[in-house]
């Protein structure tokens, strides 16, 4: 899960790492107050859209007075960063910026450990540097979950010719701190700022948070913005349905994350678009069976539905009961494809027997009878 | 022969009295698995499965010899259940549980490996060595003892391609499930040696999914010191970019992780990249004909 920079620069404060003082806004005289209360004589006016090239885009603005304040949050406010519409400002206090650096904590799943990433190279595209300028980008990790102070203390001399070594190290202790009892798998400051008075200041914060971690931090779940994630997709996650929607017309409903993917790999394979991935995960309860359809025909430009299921701890008569009731409860007019396969795959099957669905035995054959329906041809 | 367990490896399961430790101990003794014991706390002295319940796996290992465990325990207990049977010093340890914070990986990966130990998972199906034991959830019918190996980062995919293998005639010598999980306890690179080494093992299925560099890493690993043949299949290729597809592992974000990448990289060490199931099924039975 991501969250904001605000909500980043509210994490940082609380753990003691320097931000500027800002105020959210969500509307054009909200943002114009917040200059007011700010009482700064230059301000940032910065979208908050989970999604990064904000900048580039046209979603930060500098302000020098309330008139210039009120244009650049009638301009971002409401605009489309990659997809993403602006419903939130963050204004914020101007800083005396004399270097730019950058610094993050990540989980390095290569190493299997947790890393440190420090470049002198800060507010730039990390990724860029890391391409163009490789020798720029310091890399450290530990194995465990102590600090690495020492490493950190080198990494800090370089970023700003030797000035404000102290603060970043104790920075770079504060997001170790930060990712370990938060359950981050990245926090990211760029650019961390040397102001005029040297004084070291995050200017920027990026925090995505582990999915499986959320379960034990209930005050990050609070953060979720729901403009910035489907839905759907949260709600199929509480279902116990992991569904993710794509642009195409072939609904399928699989079990297993693997064998989902797999089926999306077969269906483009054989010409065809997936409209989402859906695993239904394993003890499928028939429930979860109906609540599938409901995601996978929701986009209304459903062409054919391909359920394939290879039972393990899944069983197939619990499907097929899903898919009778869903017939039942719902109104399904497109063709569906059914695959059963494993365990109770033979009392599944008896189950369909006499109903609309459309048995097939092998994958493949499932995948091209359902491309074939899709398109209006007889299977 | 077969990697890591066969008839006589005695195993016990962490969580034995929950739901699902419950149902696949009583399917692993059905496969003729050695369940010797089982672990919850505080149900110590009772029976389930008709195997002894003990309160820890230090009190299970005092009891019997414990060659391999293996964890059912809900997510948020996994941590604490890996690091119970890492302190036992427990040879084989396999944990099944789904959605563990990968940051509880870390540490766990690292002292398993600096005692020496075995972790496969979390969040895989287990592993299994076809007529003559399995421990975790792969259903046992769809396999038949042979001569491939199979290592894999899919549960239900796994179940498919040794389907198909099985359906050539073609069997297995043990199918190792790794988990879907951005840090897992062994890679294809750890399993790869084992079979390497395994004299009835003759050839090598691997399954591969996008996110993370392991497949490309264990491309570069085959071609410098696996001489038996390997297979590769690698699924993901339609996946968006930035979309974590059911497996916390499985994400592509910008150039890395890809399925294209992958493929590539097994191509590059002459590793056969097949583009559907059948056809992984179809190349093993080719080098074989």
């Amino acid at each position: 899960m991501n969250i904001h920079e605000y909500q980043a620069k509210a994490l940082f404060r609380e753990a003691g790492i320097s931000v500027p003082e800002g105020r959210l806004a969500t509307s054009v005289d909200q943002a114009v107050s917040a200059f007011e209360e700010l009482n700064a004589p230059i301000v940032a006016v910065k979208a908050q859209v989970h999604v990064g090239g904000r900048g580039k885009a046209g979603g930060v603005k500098l302000a020098r007075s309330a008139e210039e304040v009120r244009a650049a949050a009638e301009a971002i406010l409401g605009m489309d960063i990659k997809g993403h519409t602006v419903h939130r400002l963050w204004i914020e206090k101007g800083s005396d910026i004399q270097r730019e650096a950058y610094v993050s904590v990540i989980l390095d799943r290569s190493a299997k450990s947790v890393g440190f990433i420090a470049s002198a190279e800060g507010g730039m595209d990390i990724e860029e540097v890391a391409e163009s300028t490789p020798e720029k980008i310091l890399l450290f990790g530990v194995n465990d979950y102590s600090f690495p102070e020492a490493e950190a203390r080198k990494a800090a001399a370089q970023l700003f010719d030797g000035q404000g070594v102290d603060a970043i190290v104790d920075v770079l202790h504060k997001l170790h701190t930060l990712f370990l009892e938060k359950d981050l798998s990245l926090v990211e400051i760029n650019p961390l700022v040397l102001t005029g008075s040297g004084e070291v200041v995050a200017l920027d914060g990026k925090v995505n948070i582990d999915d499986n971690a959320l379960m034990r931090q209930p005050d990050l779940l609070e953060l979720r913005d729901m403009n910035e994630e489907s839905e759907a997709e949260i709600e199929a996650k509480e279902k116990g349905l992991a569904f993710i929607q794509l642009d195409g017309d072939i609904g399928c409903m699989v079990n297993g994350a693997g064998l989902a993917m797999a089926t999306m790999d077969m269906i483009n394979l054989f010409g065809g678009k997936p409209a989402n991935f859906l695993d239904v995960g394993g003890s499928s309860n028939p429930e979860k069976v109906v609540h599938a359809f409901r995601y996978i025909l929701a986009p209304g430009n459903i062409k054919a539905v391909l359920i394939n299921i290879f039972g393990g701890i899944t069983r197939c008569d619990d499907i097929a009961r899903g898919i009778l009731k869903a017939f039942d409860t719902m109104d399904i007019s497109v063709p569906v494809v059914v695959r059963l396969t494993g365990t109770n795959a033979e009392e599944g099957k008896a189950l369909l027997e006499g109903s609309k669905l459309i048995p097939a035995t092998s994958f493949a054959e499932a995948v091209k009878k359902t491309i074939a329906l899709g398109k209006g041809e007889a299977a | 022969m077969s990697i890591y367990i066969d008839n006589d490896t005695q195993v016990i399961v962490q969580g034995i009295t929950g739901r699902d430790g419950s149902f696949h101990t009583g399917q692993m003794l059905e496969y003729g698995t050695k369940i010797v014991g089982g672990v919850t706390p505080g149900k110590g002295g009772q029976t389930a499965n008709g195997v002894p319940v003990f309160n820890s796996v230090a009190e299970a290992k005092a009891a019997v010899r414990v060659d391999a465990t293996v964890i059912y325990v809900p997510a948020k207990f996994a941590k604490g259940a890996m690091q119970e049977a890492v302190d036992a010093e427990i040879p084989l340890i396999i944990c099944i549980t789904e959605g563990v914070p990968v940051n509880d990986m870390v540490g766990i990966y690292h002292q398993v490996r600096a005692k020496g130990l075995t972790l496969i998972g979390p969040n895989c199906p287990g592993l299994i060595s076809p007529g003559k034991s399995k421990i975790g959830i792969m259903p046992g019918s769809i396999c038949i003892p042979g001569k491939v190996g199979v290592i894999s980062r899919s549960g239900t995919l796994t179940y498919e391609i040794v389907h198909a293998l099985t359906g050539l005639g073609i069997g297995q010598s043990t199918c190792v499930g790794i988990g879907g999980d951005p840090i897992v306890g062994s890679n294809f690179r750890d399993v790869l040696p084992l079979f390497e080494n395994d004299p009835d093992t003759e050839a090598i299925v691997l399954v591969g999914e996008i996110g993370g560099d392991e497949e490309e890493k264990t491309a570069a690993y085959i071609k410098e010191n696996i001489r038996k043949p390997c297979f590769a299949y690698i699924v993901g290729a339609s996946a968006p970019e930035g979309k974590r597809m059911g497996h916390a592992g499985a994400i592509v974000s910008g150039n890395a992780g890809t399925a294209a990448s992958k493929q590539k990289a097994f191509a590059d060490a002459g590793v056969p990249v097949a583009k559907t199931i059948d056809e992984v099924a179809e190349n093993v039975a080719k080098a074989f004909g």
